[in-house]
């Protein structure tokens, strides 16, 4: 049963497009999970399709329909090379869709790096400063005492985690801010696989970690 | 890229003027109503039907850009932009389904979905066969009461953003014109972000009441 949703301020900006890519996939991602956010998404495309209905104004140019016509009998939009289907590999099958055709691998399976107690996948971003990470922890590891520069959402695909605000099983997404000074720690059984984003380095705060964060201000 | 100032924008029976008002045509037909829009829609999906895809180029390739055009594209790019949807609409329209959503929403989602593409720099051209490009088909919730049509629906929320404060309605603007996130949004017209973020909830608020029908 997931508890932590997004609010409706960030589904506002994935239904009205002002998202970045890298908050939309995890977005989009939380939303194959999440019944109850996909119907406030449907009810916000709504009103993007009443905004556009009312919409006057416009004009395009006289040949412009006989152009597109030409263009899309000439093939236009359909990718010339077939994209090789990455053979799927049964480590990624279970996955929401829109999270799948992000996730790099080789012949087939999930190649695994390491940044300290966690295992990690980076997958591909092209959003300045951003981070999308695939992440598997073993029970009672996570990651150290930290705050935010920017946002960093953590989305459970399997297995929990708990915090200072609560825990997180799958579908739940927790989204914190620089306000949040948290130490997420993977719970007992399955290793807790998460999509997490960052929009900005995370700030380390426990005793050790303001020793040695490099962006350190204050 | 702009209309020629000497023809008018499009073929003879498209109520639109030169400087873009709707009027009524020269040949008497009007403005299509959503049904027609549905209708035309999955004709297109279920026979590629030219006629009824020109309809819906004439209906809203110009919204499309009036829309858009305000929205942070790249240089150059809104008319293809607008093309672009228009070839995934052609292309993709046997996966929409009246029975979850108007046409212009559908439409509407589409774009929403082809802009956050486009704001991938490595992956500008279109791929049209691409499943994120459209709409979510499978396990959709059905609407709240059944019989509410989404038509009808439409027409709630058309007056309900008549009727938001305009210290709300601008934030929706924004958020939908302009591509701002709500944190942009906040910069924009500098406003602290929860100011923006209570004023969101409350016009988001008083929309899903309006689609609900409880006014």
């Amino acid at each position: 049963m997931i508890s932590h949703h997004l609010d409706q301020t960030m589904l506002l900006d994935y239904a009205s497009g002002g998202m970045s890519h890298s908050l939309s996939l995890i977005t989009a991602t939380h939303l194959a999970l999440c019944p109850a956010c996909r119907r406030d998404v449907e009810a916000l495309e709504a009103v993007g399709g009443a905004m556009l209905d009312e919409t006057v104004g416009g004009e395009v140019r006289g040949n412009a329909f006989e152009d597109l016509m030409a263009r899309i009998e000439a093939g236009a939009g359909q990718v010339s090379v077939p994209q090789t289907a990455q053979p799927t590999g049964v480590e990624i099958d279970h996955l929401p869709r829109p999270l799948r055709d992000h996730i790099p691998l080789h012949n087939g399976k999930l190649r695994w790096g390491r940044q300290g107690p966690i295992e990690t996948i980076f997958l591909p971003c092209d959003d300045p400063g951003h981070r999308v990470r695939l992440l598997r922890i073993a029970p009672g590891k996570g990651a150290p005492q930290h705050s935010h520069r920017g946002l960093e959402l953590t989305l459970v695909l399997q297995g929990s985690f708990h915090d200072e605000t609560g825990q997180f099983g799958p579908g739940d997404i927790e989204v914190a801010d620089p306000d949040l000074d948290h130490r997420p720690i993977a719970d007992e059984g399955v290793p807790c696989l998460c999509l997490a984003v960052t929009t900005a380095p995370l700030r380390l705060t426990g005793p050790l970690g303001r020793l040695i964060d490099p962006f350190l201000t204050i | 890229m702009f209309v020629d100032s000497e023809q008018t924008a499009l073929a003879d029976d498209v109520p639109y003027g030169l400087d873009g008002a709707m009027t009524t045509t020269r040949s008497g037909s009007e403005t299509p109503s959503k049904q027609d829009l549905e209708r035309d829609l999955v004709a297109v999906g279920t026979s590629q039907d030219r006629e009824a895809f020109r309809r819906l180029f004439n209906h809203f390739a110009p919204r499309l850009r009036s829309f858009l055009i305000r929205r942070r594209t790249p240089d150059g790019s809104l008319d293809d932009l607008v093309q672009d949807v228009m070839a995934i609409i052609w292309r993709r329209a046997e996966t929409y389904d009246p029975a979850k959503a108007t046409a212009s929403t559908w439409i509407f989602t589409v774009a929403r979905n082809r802009r956050i593409d486009l704001a991938r720099r490595s992956r500008p051209e279109v791929d049209i066969d691409d499943p994120a490009t459209v709409p979510e088909q499978e396990d959709k919730a059905p609407l709240p009461d059944e019989q509410t049509s989404h038509t009808q629906m439409a027409a709630h929320i058309k007056s309900a953003l008549a009727l938001l404060p305009p210290d709300q309605s601008e934030i929706v603007m924004l958020a939908y014109h302009r591509d701002m996130s709500h944190s942009e949004i906040a910069e924009e017209i500098s406003v602290p972000l929860g100011t923006v973020k209570s004023r969101l909830r409350l016009a988001l608020g008083k929309l899903r009441q309006s689609m609900e029908g409880l006014e």
